[in-house]
């Protein structure tokens, strides 16, 4: 009786991993394809379109990971077969570097602006 | 002194608006992705498209050949456009067609082949369109010209035209 209860809570334990680990799967999954533009209806990404080209994505998508592939690895591989517009979110390179750094330029000008006029304030008061 | 520096300031950072937005217009917003020079063929298993058996991605490109990769389906209307340009290109001793039946019905498909002929020295099928993501295709027809070294060294977004079919015989002297 007692052998029995603990192969069942081991099968219970196990199955219960299982369930956790394809869990994490489907979250990554989705993870990309929300990061991963669809090329046929450009303003979708990947996961939300229904094309032929967004199905097939999935699918290779869904593999990979099963195959146990990382998220950046399945990132360059769509990145080296589709260029660097299949992903919504640009990593920072020699063409992406104004995209990055202005933002945060524009950031300190904003910031040094207010400064001195904050000062300017100060010294008339 | 200070209102003529930040008038001069608003004047540039204007102008630079303009010229980033006036550039814009005329770019195309459909992007297309480009063909890096001499890629390599991806490795895969496919079914053939008569016989039903696995074959490896060596053997189809195993000879000393130019190779075409045209990426096709019976229901794509362009595809039946260039289909007998195909059939000239088939008559080249230099180079081997390879089709890749791309998301389709085999009955069609071996209909399509039927009427309009058998360019290809080989035809693989690709229910899935996984085979396609492999060669960084997203659409039907896709053309890539392969040469001996078995790298890809030209990709051609949509049909094949006249002109294009030049380029190609060019292409595989």
């Amino acid at each position: 009786m007692k052998i029995s209860k603990i192969v069942l809570i081991i099968f219970l334990f196990i199955g219960f991993s299982q369930l956790k680990s394809e869990e994490k799967n489907e979250v990554m999954e989705n993870k990309i394809l929300k990061n991963v533009r669809c090329l046929i209806c450009q303003g979708q990404s990947v996961f939300d379109s229904e094309s032929d080209f967004a199905s097939s994505i999935k699918l290779v998508v869904k593999k990979k990971i099963n195959e146990g592939a990382s998220e950046k690895q399945i990132y360059s591989f769509l990145k080296e077969k589709y260029g660097q517009w299949i992903l919504y979110e640009p990593e920072l390179s020699k063409n992406t570097y104004i995209l990055w750094i202005l933002p945060i330029l524009l950031f300190l000008l904003g910031g040094a602006i207010i400064y001195k006029n904050l000062i300017i304030r100060k010294k008339i008061n | 002194m200070t209102n003529k520096i930040n008038l001069f300031i608003f004047a540039i950072l204007l102008s630079f608006c303009f010229v980033i937005f006036y550039k814009g217009l005329n770019n195309s917003n459909i992007y297309t992705p480009k063909i890096k020079n001499q890629k390599n063929i991806p490795s895969f298993k496919a079914k053939d498209f008569y016989s039903n058996v696995d074959i490896d991605s060596k053997k189809i490109f195993e000879a000393n050949n130019f190779y075409i990769v045209n990426i096709w389906a019976s229901w794509c209307v362009p595809c039946r456009k260039e289909h007998s340009l195909l059939m000239k290109l088939s008559k080249n001793n230099s180079v081997k067609l390879i089709g890749l039946n791309y998301r389709d019905n085999l009955s069609n498909a071996k209909k399509f082949i039927d009427e309009l002929g058998n360019p290809y020295s080989q035809i693989l099928i690709d229910n899935s369109g996984t085979l396609s993501v492999e060669f960084g295709a997203y659409g039907v027809p896709e053309t890539f010209i392969i040469n001996k070294n078995k790298k890809i060294i030209k990709k051609y977004i949509g049909p094949i035209n006249q002109k294009i079919l030049e380029e190609i015989k060019l292409l595989i002297q």
